[in-house]
This record gives structure tokens, sequence and C-alpha cells, in this order.
């Protein structure tokens, strides 16, 4: 497995800068997610990687070689799509021998025959080799897909929401298998996602893109403690951080113009800013109360069950070390968690 | 969901499908009767074929088909008498005629002649039409838009209109009258449709597919064999049934083009009324054998066919 280095990489679309200026690598055996809405960049940066897509200024290194002008065959890459991936024509086998017959690293049919059987087996597909390509289910679908990137052993992986199309329980499995595979084979793998929490539990590190710009790289925790701004903020936990003018709580930083605070850091009780209760949500584990704040509408998320009705008045505690301020450009003031109270 | 637990609103009810399976039956009905009174005729005998009112049981003869392969002299009776006997069943129905035959007749030559050109010119204007459309389906062509209406444009006015210079050019090339000419011909006049209805194929097909197969190791024609032919083939069986059907049945073309050489059947058959009285039986015979390769071919590819025609009105 090998190191991945963008530099000052971009690409435009007619009027739309798709990507601009976006500098990123990972490491070897490292997961790293791109994360942003649709339309961010996410996938067209994968895209780039692969050689599926001209570079229009920047460089793209694969295993320390620079591979910008390289076509797609010669980068050593292997790409997940999201759907439309498996040949129908094709037999389950034969869409994972397709990649190991290609004429630039042809092998032998027995070699071929123990390779896919062994990923096969990882993958839990074994008894589907027979199978065409068109009777499998979407889980099934999805393990092949990515069972044909698994069989060469590329210098890295490009997934591009593998698990999209699937519903939230096989999600769940392929996501923990995948971390799992990673794991074990120390795989470099790229994977582009808009869904936060397959970007919180699989990345090693996570890449947040915002209209074609990398705004923020670094691990989930540093992400979601330390955001670099209102979009990357916003962009993580669940239900969303709560984001209220500075003056509503009280000068904390001098700069601050808006108060993030995440819903766990809410401690409802007798004292602090007087609240409204608007809605209560119990999730079983958790309850999720909306409160009223002078008509800024905040979210808590309380563990275990809250004795609260809708209409009740109650006082808030927003911890000080736990709120994230930013300024009016939406960018976080730093320091502001260890100023004294 | 098993059927007998929910019925769907969409999905057709018994009492719809029997309908629909009467009504087409009862069209196909219609639709076959000229061509089985054909197929009757050409087992009929000359004074059967025309015989008032039209008998559907007769006895069938080979008449019209021994009538279509050769030519035939009259003869006196005397000389009749004078032959050694028949050596085939031909021969012998052919004297009961009072004629002998003279030697073979040309319909097999012009029967030849179609195959190699109508199979001839389906092949190239698919062929081309499938890379044509490929890449207005897949690359960035500098004017597609203009480029594809420019092909389609070629099919706005009806060929013939187009006869004349056709024929000028024809002649001064050398290309009136071979197969060559005809096969140019009828690709020019198939390309349009090819390229149109085979791009909207392609189109169809997800770039994933070859995308998947360029970052595997696969160069771009490759990618094309490997992956997308083998996806658009019931696009090419489609648009080759429709190719063949034109070059088969071109008749106007045929007969300004051609007259000895590369001579098809179309305007070949209608020959053979003039030659002795109006052979009906022979005519129908020559119609029953021209049916015959276009129904083959149909029906090998009819699986193709059906899908190919829905295709694109209804999203897999």
């Amino acid at each position: 497995m090998a190191e991945v280095a963008l530099e000052r990489v971009a690409k435009r679309f007619g009027d739309v800068q798709a990507v601009a200026e976006l500098s990123l690598t990972v490491g070897a055996g490292e997961l790293l997610v791109l994360l942003g809405a649709s339309g961010a960049g996410k996938t067209t940066t994968l895209r780039l990687v692969a050689g599926l897509e001209r570079l229009d200024a920047g460089t793209v290194r694969i295993a320390g070689r620079d591979v910008s002008r390289a076509a797609p065959a010669e980068r050593d890459v292997a790409f997940v799509f999201q759907q439309y991936s498996l040949y129908p024509h094709y037999s389950v086998y034969d869409n994972l021998a397709f990649p190991l017959r290609s004429p630039l690293r042809r092998m032998a049919e027995d070699a071929i025959r123990r390779r896919v059987g062994e990923i096969a087996e990882t993958l839990r597909i074994a008894h589907k080799l027979d199978s065409r390509a068109t009777q499998l289910s979407g889980g099934e679908m999805q393990r092949v897909a990515i069972g044909r990137a698994l069989v060469r052993e590329p210098a890295c992986f490009l997934m591009d929401e593998p698990l999209s199309s699937l519903d939230a329980k096989l999600r769940e499995d392929l996501r923990i298998e995948l971390k799992r595979i990673q794991r074990e084979l120390g795989a470099t793998i790229l994977y582009v996602t808009h869904d936060q929490i397959e970007a919180m539990t699989l990345g090693d590190r996570i890449g947040v893109l915002e209209a074609g710009r990398l705004i923020q790289v670094g691990t989930p925790r540093e992400l979601y403690e330390r955001p670099a701004s209102v979009v990357v903020a916003r962009r993580l936990g669940s239900p969303p951080i709560n984001l209220l003018p500075a003056a509503l709580v009280g000068q904390i930083v001098p700069a601050a113009a808006t108060l993030g605070v995440r819903p766990e850091d809410i401690r409802i009780g007798t004292v602090g800013l007087p609240a409204r209760v608007a809605a209560v949500e119990a999730l079983g584990a958790e309850t999720v109360v909306a409160l009223d704040i002078a008509g800024t509408l905040l979210h808590a998320l309380i563990s275990g069950e809250a004795d609260l009705v809708p209409g009740a008045g109650v006082h808030l505690e927003l911890p000080r070390e736990r709120l994230i301020a930013f300024d009016g450009a939406g960018r976080r003031v730093v320091g502001a968690e260890s100023l004294p109270a | 969901m098993s059927p007998d637990t929910a019925r769907s609103v969409v999905e057709p009810g018994a009492t719809a499908k029997l309908l629909a399976a009467v009504l087409v039956a009862a069209y196909a009905l219609v639709a076959l009767i000229p061509i089985v009174w054909i197929v009757l005729t050409s087992f009929k005998t000359p004074s059967a074929a025309i015989a008032y009112p039209p008998s559907v049981l007769f006895s069938p003869s080979l008449e019209g088909y021994v009538n279509v392969f050769t030519q035939r002299t009259r003869q006196t009776p005397e000389y009749m008498a004078s032959l050694p006997p028949p050596e085939t069943w031909y021969d012998a129905l052919v004297r009961s005629r009072n004629m002998v035959i003279a030697g073979p007749s040309r319909f097999a030559e012009r029967y030849w002649n179609s195959i190699i050109i109508g199979f001839g010119s389906t092949f190239l204007a698919v062929f081309l039409g499938t890379l044509a459309a490929y890449a207005f389906s897949r690359f960035r062509v500098p004017l597609k838009d203009d480029l594809l209406f420019f092909i389609l444009s070629t099919r706005m006015m009806p060929p013939i209109a187009v006869a004349i210079p056709i024929f000028l050019m024809y002649r001064t090339l050398g290309l009136s009258d071979t197969h060559l000419g005809m096969i140019l011909l009828y690709t020019a006049v198939n390309l349009s449709l090819s390229v149109w209805l085979l791009k909207g194929f392609m189109d169809e097909i997800p770039r994933e597919y070859e995308e998947a197969a360029l970052v595997d190791g696969y160069s771009r024609f490759q990618a094309f064999l490997k992956v997308v032919l083998p996806q658009a083939v019931t696009g090419i069986a489609a648009t080759a049934i429709f190719c063949l059907i034109f070059a088969w049945n071109e008749y106007a073309f045929a007969l300004l083009l051609t007259s000895g050489n590369a001579q098809t059947a179309p305007p070949f058959i209608p020959t053979i009324i003039g030659e002795g009285g109006l052979d009906w039986p022979a005519v129908a015979a020559g119609t029953t054998m021209f049916l015959v390769p276009i129904l083959v071919f149909t029906v090998l590819l009819r699986r193709h066919l059906l899908r190919g025609i829905t295709f694109g009105a209804v999203r897999k």
C-alpha cells in the first residue's frame, strides 16, 4: 500500500469550479474520508486521483510517482463506484476475476481462481460465485464491487459512497466489515461520503470539502471538538450543533459572534439561562429535547428519559469550556475554551 | 410479495390479459391473411390460382417453385412425343404442360444478390453505426449536436428524391449495377437510423462500467469490446433487423440502378409475371422464398427485438 498525495489540484467544468487548490496527503495504510454535501467536489477529487478526469492544474502522486498525466490503467488504483459497477453479463466469479484478466497484469487462470476464492471468502460471497451479477441482493452486489477492488492489491483504493445505496442495517454491517478488512490489509483508502456517521466511524482522518475547497483535515475527534468553521461544526454531529448569537449567552471572547454548543453538552437544571421546552423526543437510550430561548431553537441530548413536558420552563447551563466560539465570518476563534470563566 | 397475498393495481388482471390476447390474435390473423394467401398460391397450379371462387383446399403442386427457377419453352406434341422419358420429377411436371426446361432462370442469382447486398449493407451500417454512436455518446465531439442533426437530416426526404443525382454519380464512378454500389447506397441510407438508434442504446449504458474497466487496467478499446459491446447487443440486434428489412425490401433504387449483374430480388420478381402469361404461382413462390430470410433473422433475434423496441420506455 502506498501514499497518495494531491498538490494544488484543480478542476473546472464549464463555469463550475468543481475542485480548487486542493492539497491533501493520504498516508500509506490510512483511511481518509472526504466528507461534504453533494456538489462539494468529493467525487471529482476521487475521479482526478483515478485519472477518470483530467487535471486542470496541480499534481497527483501515487507512491511518490507523478501520475498526473497517466492513464487510469497505469495508476494502479482500484475504484469502487456508488452503483453500476458490476457487469450484468458476467457471473460473480467473472466480475471478480475481471481486473486480474486485464492485459496490463494478466495472471494465470489458476492463480486467479485462488485469489478470487480468497476474496470471496473474506467478503462471505463464496457461495454466490456462479450466480449472475444481476441475481444478487443489494448488499451482495456491493460486496462483490468491493471485492473487485480488493482482488488486485492496488496502491490505493478509491471508494465513492460505496454503501450509500444500501439500507441502514446492511450499511452498518458492511461498514464494520470494511474497517476490519482495511486494518487487516493495511490498505490506503480515499473514501467519499456525505454521511457523517460513516465518516466518523471509518475515517482515520476526515477531510471536509465545501464548494470544491478542502476546509479542514483532521481526526474525527479534532474535527468534532475543534472545527475550523461553522461549516465543519455543522457537518459533524447528530442532532447538529446548536448555534446561538453570542449576545444571548453573554460575552465570552471579544471576537465571538456566534457560539456553538453540542446538544450533549447542554445541561438542563434550575440555574442558568431561562428556556421553554418546545418538544421532547424519546429515543430510548437518550432523549432529544427541543428548547426555545427567546425565539432561538436549541436541541439538547440527554441520556435516559427526561421528565419534561412541552411548554415547561427550565434553565440551561452551557458549560463554558465546551462552547465553541466563531467570529462574524464563521471561523472558529482559537483559544475561547481556555479562557477563564 | 407473492401474487396471492396482494394484487398490484398496475399489473393487468386476468380478464384484461385475456382481452389483450384475443385482440392480438385477431390482429395477427388479419395481418397474416395476405401472407398465408401468398404461401397457399405458391403451391397451386396456375389454373387453380385464378379459379373463381378461390379455392382454399386444393391438391398442392410445386409447379410455381419449378417455374420460378426455370425457363421453359412450349413445344409441339410431335416433339414432346419424340423425347426420351423424363429423368426428374420437375422434368415430368413441366412436360405435362407441353413444355421443356430450356435452362435455369435468374431467380437464384437475384436471390443471392439480395442476400449479399442486404446482409452486407446491414453489417456495414451496424458496424459503422456502433462506432459512431459510441463516439457520440461518450466523447466530447466538436459540433456534436450539429453533426447528429446533419446525420439525421439525410433521412428528412425520401431517398428516391436524390435518385437522379445518385444515378449520374454511380454511372460516372462505375458503381452502377455493382454489388459494392448497392451495399454502399443502402449503408448510407441506413446509417442515420443506425447511429441515432444505437446512440440511444449507448447512452443508456452507464459510463461507470467502462470507467471501472479503465481503472482495472483495460484500454478504452478493450473496455468497449468487453463491457460496452455485450451490453449493447440488444440495441445492435434491433438496429440490424431494421436495417436489413429496409435493404431487403428496397425496390426503387434497385430498379433504377441495377439491371443485369447486381439486380436484387424485389425488381426481379415482378418480371416473372411477364414471361409466358400471368404465372401467379411462380410469383407467389418467389415471394414466399423472399420472405424466408427476414423471417428467420427476425425469429433468431426476436428476444432482442422485443426488448429493443421497448427500450428507453421502461427503465430497469
